[in-house]
């Protein structure tokens, strides 16, 4: 019946909506942000913990739709290890993608949100992990919300 | 056609857009909470107006404008009868019930409410039916108090009303329908009770104006507000109901033209109700749109609307209740034609994303009663809402479509 959805819903979407990784606090952080998506009330709050410029580790809680839960869980997946850098450079990726459905090469299991452009009410669900990682970086303690985004 | 059976296929042959597929399934429109579709009848208006008697009313001298007053003013009286209010004069045309509840607050309000006031609210307002009585605690330091709601079956615990009407109170402000429950609350008695108390009613009717008769003095309420988008008129016009007397010692709510008798540098004097609270050039389409969509109701019996708005509730309720993993939000009885639900681990946007795909137009979301999803402990609930054009097959479709969606999601 949803077989046209499958753009939407790719398998690893699904499995992370089902087992989101890294969906935990993070007491040994050093910045955080939340995501607020007032259309539908979903919170995501993101952890990182910096070395300098180097993310050590980084993970997320809160409630949200199978895309913005998915989003966020491979956002942690990505980020971890990395630097600030890459994670803001990705970001810019990451929202082109989402919103034109053009991939760039070097987006790797990213890709899998292509999709999500044909379907412009879910934008802003997959881009609320991304713009809560960019708030963290910049130590916004104020938080994200979908509304006062360009998204 | 006979007042006591409608011919229900008949009349979904009225509405054009029901005549469609989306995504390549024929469209299912459960969506009716948030709007109703317009059938032919009110199409034809709108387009004959603006192709025969557009024109600015009142004051006008020439044909067209004559025309178009006497079609505005003519809807007043049209819905006037609809709610059964005494006079046309206590009829004002607003853009929906938001606006209507927020010129209460701003000009009834402002002129009675001071610091230390109470204005008393139930849990399951709408943001339309809350938002305007914060601000304007906020404005005179009145506090705000609220009835309590049970639980998930979403009723008011009237046991706990007696406590909260306290002589403080001033102002008790209700939703006759919740629009993410389905609860029909007992509008009459509560207005009776406040009453007793000298507090003034007012009644947000967006859910039930256009799904049942409403007679607001058989209510016994102060004001009474509606949109005419819910019941199958256009977007962008709805009626404020109010008593005569207390319409006539408010204040204007918004100044310009069309609210005056004669203006000055220093001052003016203003018409009385409803002209004082309608500055400016009016929507004046929107009233002829929603007059035929009064008409077009009332031929089919809001006794009979509502007869078949809560079959299909009640049916909906019962095929999804025999599924697992899925939590129904709402009355078990009585239930107006709307049912609220969440899938076990499943997000009420998911759902309403591959329901789409199905052709089955739903809303998720907190439907704008945010606290109360909060008091349950949700973010949101899928919503199928109806209207006299749903059918029992949709809603077992629609079932099929949910059952589905379950699967998709692995349950």
């Amino acid at each position: 019946m949803f077989d046209d959805l499958n753009d939407l819903y790719q398998q690893v979407i699904l499995d992370h909506c089902k087992k989101p990784r890294n969906f935990h606090e993070l007491p040994a952080a050093t910045c955080s942000a939340q995501g607020h998506n007032p259309l539908c009330g979903d919170q995501l709050k993101l952890f990182l913990a910096l070395d300098g410029d180097k993310i050590n580790d980084i993970s997320f809680t809160g409630s949200g739709c199978c895309i913005s839960k998915a989003s966020a869980s491979l956002l942690t997946d990505f980020a971890k290890g990395k630097t600030r850098g890459d994670l803001e450079n990705m970001f810019g990726h990451v929202r082109e993608m989402i919103t034109t459905g053009k991939v760039a090469d070097d987006v790797g299991k990213l890709a899998v949100f292509a999709g999500v452009h044909k379907y412009p009410a879910r934008v802003k669900c997959a881009m609320l992990a991304w713009h809560a990682a960019m708030a963290a970086l910049k130590g916004d303690q104020k938080p994200v919300t979908t509304e006062s985004e360009e998204i | 056609m006979s007042r006591t059976s409608p011919d229900w296929s008949a009349l979904r042959k009225d509405f054009p857009i029901l005549d469609q597929k989306i995504h390549g399934k024929p469209l299912i429109y459960f969506d009716n909470a948030a709007t109703s579709q317009k059938p032919r009848a009110v199409i034809d208006a709108l387009v004959h107006y603006y192709g025969h008697d557009n024109a600015n009313v009142h004051r006008g001298i020439h044909e067209l404008s004559n025309r178009s007053t006497m079609a505005f003013e003519a809807a007043r009286v049209r819905s006037a009868k609809f709610i059964n209010a005494r006079s046309a004069d206590e009829i004002i045309f607003t853009r929906g019930t938001t606006e209507g509840i927020n010129l209460v607050a701003n000009s009834w309000g402002g002129k009675n409410l001071k610091a230390g006031d109470v204005i008393l609210l139930t849990e399951m307002e709408h943001h339309s039916n809350l938002v305007p009585w914060q601000m304007l605690a906020q404005r005179t330091g009145a506090k705000l108090a609220y009835v309590p709601v049970t639980g998930d079956e979403a009723h008011l615990d009237l046991a706990k009303l007696d406590s909260l009407l306290t002589k403080k109170v001033k102002l008790f402000a209700m939703v006759h329908i919740s629009n993410s429950m389905g609860t029909v609350n007992p509008v009459a008695e509560l207005c009776a009770r406040a009453r007793k108390l000298g507090i003034t009613t007012l009644v947000d009717g967006a859910q039930s104006a256009g799904h049942c008769l409403v007679d607001v003095q058989a209510i016994g309420c102060d004001f009474f507000a509606f949109s005419g988008h819910k019941i199958c008129g256009p977007t962008g016009i709805g009626v404020l109901w109010g008593r005569q007397e207390l319409l006539d010692a408010m204040p204007p709510y918004q100044g310009g033209g069309e609210m005056i008798l004669s203006v000055e540098y220093q001052k003016t004097e203003f018409k009385k109700a409803p002209h004082r609270f309608e500055a400016g050039t009016p929507d004046i389409s929107g009233p002829i749109g929603l007059h035929a969509a009064m008409d077009y109701l009332d031929a089919i019996g809001r006794e009979n609307i509502w007869k078949h708005d809560q079959e299909l509730a009640n049916h909906a309720y019962e095929k999804l209740a025999a599924l697992k993993n899925i939590r129904l939000f709402g009355p078990k009885q009585n239930r107006a034609g709307l049912v609220s639900f969440l899938l076990k681990d499943v997000h009420a946007h998911d759902v309403v994303t591959l329901a789409d795909q199905a052709g089955v137009a739903l809303r998720g979301g907190h439907h704008c009663t945010q606290p109360l999803m909060h008091k349950l402990g949700v973010e949101s609930t899928a919503r199928a809402s109806f209207y006299f054009y749903n059918t029992k097959a949709e809603v077992d479709r629609f079932v099929e479509v949910v059952k589905e969606i379950q699967k998709f999601f692995g349950q």
